[in-house]
């Protein structure tokens, strides 16, 4: 594939008796901002530490602009940027000089003024990075990912423990990157920040990758309506066989919201039963995860 | 920017960061100057026994603080910052970039290494203010060389030990638990005149007490060669080349899990 710029097949990775990455595969195109989404122990780090260069894989096959990343080429090195979840910088250089010593390893550095604009850092260039706000280190830390002008850029997780507002603002920034033409792979266990960013999107739970595609293309493989309501003593057998149940929740989801209702609704003033806590709403995206990762948890036990 | 560029340029910025942390610059320069003014008090510069004969005791310390400083600017202070930069998370970010390793320990070796120059340049003149301790001259050649073999060999070591220490809470617990007692068996705070047999080869066998006899022998006014103590260097030059083994076999760019 010509306009790949991440491959991976049948990529397998242990740490002793844990397997963390049950076979995964996974294309990035160019141009793209991917979300690898899952919950915390699913191993999105792990893959992504994996494409970085960071962690050597057991079996498998994995490309990133072409390179084998285990190998460590320098030349693969200077093409991408990584933000990892939390990593120090020299905290007694200012922002400005932090920034120029990063840009010093590239080959072909973005200009500095422009990297301070772009991450709203022009009015902090001469502050001690010790100085920083925890949002502002962050931003440093973007900044310092796009020291190198890098065609791919690893986005571990960037807005975890941000306030709303600080999210919306580094979202801004996620979203300019599509119009420098960079290929992002972000990771995230935040629906709504996968929704909002991402041209294309794989869910990871368990080690394995469950759904895969765009959040429209998600969206249409699952029912647009869920019915839930608190589980009665008794059930009818057509519940019992559509409905999950969670939390004590019987939960549907159906594209014919109006015949189900109405059905158990008649079932239930029939039999005497009252739904309790009934809610109607269209399928969130957020549903979805955790139908899929929720289901691919059980599977793994 | 070629490689060696690269890691001149990581010296710099490493000098940079260090003097803006003015508490840390203070102490790492008073700390040899301290223990020089309190073992004088302590101890009195009387004459006392140095090989070849009797002399005032200042040119004994002077030396031994000189040994000191370096093993202070080099090994304690490397292990400490380069484990609390490894547990931060700092040396995965570098490992990311195009940066070579070891253009990037290079900037750490050498920053500290020229810090514990200069110390050492303050305590032999501090010295011969204060105490009229001589400058070496025909002897200089061999400080020198002694007091660069000793950067480069406590280097190795610092980065070594910086590798077994588990994260940054147990750096300092890791740099002092293993220095400060081979200090005391070294002859470096006080000359033990006559130590038990084994405490005397246990002595022998690190090499803080030969590079402090390597540039004793420099300082000494009995001295009538040119200072060289060969089989001390060797010695310390053994240690500097186990440990830059340790190090490339153990180190470690990403935080203990």
């Amino acid at each position: 594939m010509i306009d790949a710029v991440i491959e991976i097949r049948a990529l397998r990775k242990s740490y002793g008796d844990l397997e963390a990455l049950k076979g995964i595969d996974l294309v990035v195109r160019r141009g793209e901002i991917f979300c690898l989404l899952g919950p915390n122990g699913a191993g999105k780090t792990t893959t992504v530490e994996i494409l970085e260069g960071h962690r050597n894989y057991d079996s498998g096959e994995v490309h990133v602009l072409g390179h084998d990343p285990a190998s460590r080429d320098r030349s693969l090195r200077e093409r991408i940027g990584i933000v990892l979840q939390s990593a120090g910088v020299e905290r007694f250089l200012t922002v400005e000089e932090v920034i120029d010593l990063f840009r010093g390893y590239y080959p072909h550095p973005r200009p500095l003024d422009e990297l301070l604009g772009l991450v709203g850092l022009a009015g902090k260039r001469k502050s001690l990075v010790r100085r920083l706000s925890g949002g502002q280190v962050r931003r440093l830390d973007l900044a310092l990912a796009l020291a190198g002008d890098p065609d791919l850029l690893f986005l571990d997780e960037p807005t975890s423990g941000f306030d709303p507002s600080a999210r919306r603002g580094a979202w801004e920034i996620i979203a300019g990157l599509r119009g420098l033409g960079k290929t992002v792979l972000l990771t995230t266990h935040y629906m709504e920040e996968a929704e909002r960013l991402s041209d294309r999107l794989a869910i990871i739970a368990a080690g394995r990758i469950v759904a895969e595609g765009t959040v429209g293309s998600l969206r249409k493989q699952h029912a647009g309506t869920m019915i839930s309501f608190r589980a009665p003593l008794e059930m009818p057998g057509f519940l019992r066989e559509g409905g999950l149940l969670a939390d004590g929740r019987v939960t549907l989801e159906t594209d014919e919201p109006t015949r189900v209702l109405h059905e158990m609704t008649h079932w239930a003033s029939e039999a005497g039963v009252e739904l309790e806590e009934l809610r109607v709403a269209p399928t969130s995206l957020e549903d979805i995860y955790l139908g899929l990762v929720g289901s691919a948890e059980v599977a793994s036990e | 920017m070629s490689e060696l560029a690269l890691a001149l340029r990581q010296v710099r910025y490493q000098n940079r960061a260090f003097w803006r942390n003015p508490t840390v610059a203070f102490f790492t320069f008073l700390l040899p100057l301290i223990f020089l003014v309190v073992l004088n008090a302590l101890l009195g510069n009387d004459e006392g026994q140095l090989p070849g004969g009797e002399a005032e005791l200042s040119n004994f310390y002077v030396p031994s603080m000189a040994a000191l400083s370096i093993i202070n600017a080099c090994y304690t202070s490397l292990v400490m910052t380069v484990s609390i930069a490894r547990d931060d998370g700092l040396l995965k970010r570098v490992r990311g970039t195009p940066l070579p390793g070891w253009a990037y320990l290079f900037g750490r070796i050498v920053h500290t290494t020229l810090i514990a120059l200069l110390l050492v340049a303050i305590v032999v003149a501090f010295g011969a203010v204060f105490y009229g301790v001589d400058v070496p001259g025909k002897t200089m050649p061999a400080f020198v060389i002694s007091v660069a073999a000793g950067a480069a060999a406590f280097s190795a070591l610092g980065l070594a030990f910086a590798s077994f220490s588990p994260n940054a809470e147990a750096a300092p617990a890791v740099a002092n638990g293993t220095i400060l007692p081979v200090l005391f068996i070294s002859d470096v705070f006080v000359r033990i005149d006559d130590p038990p047999r084994w405490l005397d080869i246990l002595g022998d066998v690190f090499p803080v007490k030969h590079l402090s006899e390597a540039c004793q022998a420099a300082f000494n006014p009995f001295e009538t060669g040119t200072g060289f103590e060969w089989l001390d260097l060797a010695v310390v030059a053994a240690w500097g080349l186990a440990g830059a083994v340790l190090a490339v076999r153990f180190f470690s760019w990403y935080p203990r899990e």
